[in-house]
């Protein structure tokens, strides 16, 4: 329980299952904006997958990080979301079983250890086809683009 | 974005697991059925692929466990190639895998299991002093004095009082089957906590041999990472000596935390000795080959299979064998082109759906027909249970000595007799023998990996069969895979350079199996059987025993009295992962 001390790190952390279509964009954006990570060489750009808990420490490490990844927000399909630290839930109370440990409560652990990075945000897509499958539906795909530009904004921002 | 919207990132589940019970007047379950109520269908995915990058699709079918499906799917290539690793690339696997054990294991016991046993808002009412006493008796672990605990109930109490238990939440406080005094309760709560620290030392070795973590890197025929002792980028002496201080602490806090808290845990909870056995039958694909990875004698767990609990004869399973090797779907979604009553052997497999089903939302499904996304694995038409009790046992049956020591050390601590192995609590047990028998292999193995690089045997890729122009037109592989949940096999179809065929057949397929074709039950079902609950709206004791297999899904719980009445359904994760 000890607060991280030193250097702190600064990550873009794509989300996401690819196998499940959608579930994967955080990850397809990822790679959409690695291209580009020259121009951020303080930041790392990680696939963190579906790796729940094993990411805390990662999340812990950071004073900065940016989340690309699915959102259910109960708008549109495609629809780009934006979510600042304060906006972000730290876990999903209701839903939540004490074993089912979505990134939401990665980052209520981290909260309680006294260890959220300090800049935080989340840029995520609402959802449309979550089936068996590689490729995104045509909608988010279409929206990827956005993503990127705005996930650019951030880490200039950052700077 | 200025507005405010409620959201609800989609949840990282791999697939559910439910089970549905039936109770009689007294609360005793009299049958029990496992359902995995989400498709997988990686397979399907693969085929058409190069093998050689199989491993990095294979390996996100388990969002959590992508190692072990990493390491089973370049084992299948190799194996169907014929390549032989080098030595030290052996070694290296040997670690990694062996670390995975450790931190799997600690993790499930504290993170995942010990919420069924621990009452974590009972720790509020310890007297931190004499906790200190008790762990000051059962180890030499230094976080022991009073103000150290009292200090992890001033967190929890501040986490209470915040409102927010996050990960704590939704657990069954209060309920009359937690047997633990605060006082231990505090203990384990400590340790809870502690262990999240500790795994940022333990997944050191990954981020090294893997050059990266998350998800770090694999390659048929060996390792990604090169060794040179004099370069920046390779596993140099500054690197082994990171590796060797990461299993000093991985070992300390096996001896020094897991292993003493399971043994003040488990005399609270002895009646677990005798119930949540399931089958008495047992498999392993065996694991840490010796220097060839293909020879089988090597093994340190042994290729075995049990039966009947008869621990005086362990028969070697042969994955390639097309009559006992066999999938079975006639109570699963699915269709085999020759009729659903006959088993497939997985290089035979087909993965076609057929939902037969009840359109969601439901109360029940239809247990009498098909009622699982997961098919039925069974050796010689019998159901198997794997995982680490299978493991222990084949490691006991074999004559491992260590293993012995330790199961007949735990038997005597707790005045249980042997046949309480084949219990929840064995299982449980099972899985902190293991996890030191192998945290000590690291030693082992980091030692001669040193000696090798001192012999200057470097080598750790194989690419004498890298260029599919040097493969054959036609060739089936298995790759072997003891995951910490349990036996894990690829079965991989080569033909003109690509996948033609892919079957996963994973731990939890085998243990979370439905009925087959005659009507035998998988293990979780059959391990159900006889608990008696004493609140059935708080089914507890199905999770104590379900959580002791270590269960790659979220599980819904179903429970029926027996009026047929809908008693509860509490979504409750098992796990965040499929495999």
């Amino acid at each position: 329980m000890t607060p991280i001390t030193g250097t702190k790190r600064k990550v873009v952390l794509g989300l996401g299952n690819i196998l499940n279509r959608d579930e994967g964009l955080g990850i397809q954006a990822l790679r959409l904006l690695e291209p580009r990570s020259g121009d951020f060489p303080e930041f790392e750009f990680l696939d963190g997958g579906v790796l729940g808990l094993n990411l805390l420490m990662l999340v812990e490490e950071c004073s900065h990080l940016l989340l690309l990844d699915s959102v259910d927000a109960k708008k549109p399909a495609g629809m780009v979301i934006e979510l600042s630290k304060e906006k972000i839930p730290l876990y999903s109370g209701i839903k939540m079983s004490q074993h089912q440990v979505t990134f939401q409560e990665v980052l209520g652990l981290a909260n309680i250890r006294g260890n959220l990075p300090e800049n935080l945000y989340l840029i995520g897509i609402q959802p449309e086809d979550l089936s068996v499958g590689l490729g995104l539906s045509v909608r988010v795909e279409e929206a990827l683009p956005q993503v990127v530009e705005r996930a650019i904004a951030v880490l200039n921002n950052w700077k | 974005m200025a507005q405010r919207i409620v959201i609800d990132p989609i949840t990282r589940i791999e697939g559910h697991l439910r089970i549905e019970a039936s109770l009689d007047a007294t609360n005793k379950i009299t049958a029990a059925y496992s359902s995995g109520t989400m498709v997988r269908g990686i397979e399907k995915i693969l085929v058409g692929r190069d093998p050689r990058e199989a491993w990095a699709f294979a390996q996100r079918a388990c969002g959590v466990c992508t190692t072990v499906h990493s390491f089973a799917s370049i084992r299948s290539v190799e194996d169907a190639l014929g390549i032989k690793i080098p030595k030290a690339a052996n070694l290296i696997r040997n670690l990694m895998i062996a670390q995975q054990y450790v931190h799997d294991h600690v993790m499930h016991f504290y993170h995942l299991h010990a919420l069924d046993w621990v009452d974590v808002v009972s720790c509020l009412k310890a007297d931190p002093a004499q906790t200190s006493t008790i762990q000051q008796q059962i180890s030499s672990w230094p976080n022991s004095s009073p103000s150290y605990f009292k200090g992890i109930q001033n967190k929890v109490q501040a986490i209470v009082d915040s409102g927010q238990l996050s990960i704590f939440a939704n657990a069954y406080w209060g309920h009359p089957a937690y047997k633990l005094p605060p006082e231990i309760n505090l203990l384990a709560v400590a340790h809870y906590l502690e262990a999240l620290d500790w795994q940022r030392d333990a997944t050191k070795i990954h981020t090294i041999f893997g050059g990266k973590n998350p998800h770090p890197n694999f390659v048929v025929g060996g390792v990604p990472m090169p060794i040179d002792p004099n370069s920046d980028t390779a596993l140099n002496a500054e690197r082994l000596s990171i590796i060797n201080d990461s299993i000093e602490k991985m070992i300390a806090f096996v001896d020094q935390v897991y292993l003493p808290d399971l043994l003040a845990i488990a005399p609270y909870y002895l009646e677990y000795g005798s119930v949540g056995e399931g089958l008495g039958n047992f498999l392993t694909w065996g694991e840490f080959p010796g220097e060839n990875n293909s020879d089988v004698s090597q093994f340190l767990v042994p290729r075995a299979v049990i039966l009947n609990r008869d621990l005086s004869h362990i028969e070697q399973p042969d994955p390639r064998d097309f009559a006992r090797m066999q999938e079975f779907v006639s109570r699963s979604w699915y269709n085999y082109n020759g009729g659903n009553d006959k088993g497939l052997h997985p290089w035979k497999g087909e993965t076609r759906f057929n939902y037969t089903g009840p359109k969601p939302p439901y109360d029940y499904l239809d247990v009498e027909k098909q009622y699982s996304w997961l098919k039925a694995p069974r050796w010689a038409e019998t159901p198997m249970e794997v995982g680490p009790l299978a493991r222990v046992l084949a490691m006991y049956a074999g004559g491992h000595e260590q293993t012995k020591e330790l199961v007949n050390f735990i038997l005597s601590s707790l005045n249980v007799p042997i046949t309480a192995v084949f219990s929840t609590l064995g299982r449980t047990a099972a899985r902190a023998v293991e996890t030191k028998v192998f945290a000590d292999a690291m030693r082992v193995y980091y030692d001669d990996l040193v000696a090798e690089i001192k012999a200057g045997n470097t080598k750790t890729f194989d690419d004498s069969k890298w260029e599919p122009t040097t493969w054959p037109l036609h060739a089936e592989g298995f790759g072997y895979m003891e995951a910490p949940r349990g036996a894990l096999g690829h079965w991989i179809v080569i033909e003109g350079g690509k996948i033609k065929n892919y079957q996963m057949v994973v731990p939890t397929t085998w243990n979370g199996s439905p009925r087959d074709h005659k009507d035998q039950p998988g293990a979780y079902e059959a391990s159900l059987v006889g608990h008696t609950l004493a609140k059935p709206e708080w089914p507890l004791e199905v999770l104590r025993t379900i959580h002791s297999f270590d269960p790659c899904m979220a599980c819904a719980i179903h429970m029926i009295d027996a009026n047929g009445d809908k008693v509860s359904e509490t979504a409750t994760g098992l796990d965040i992962c499929f495999r």
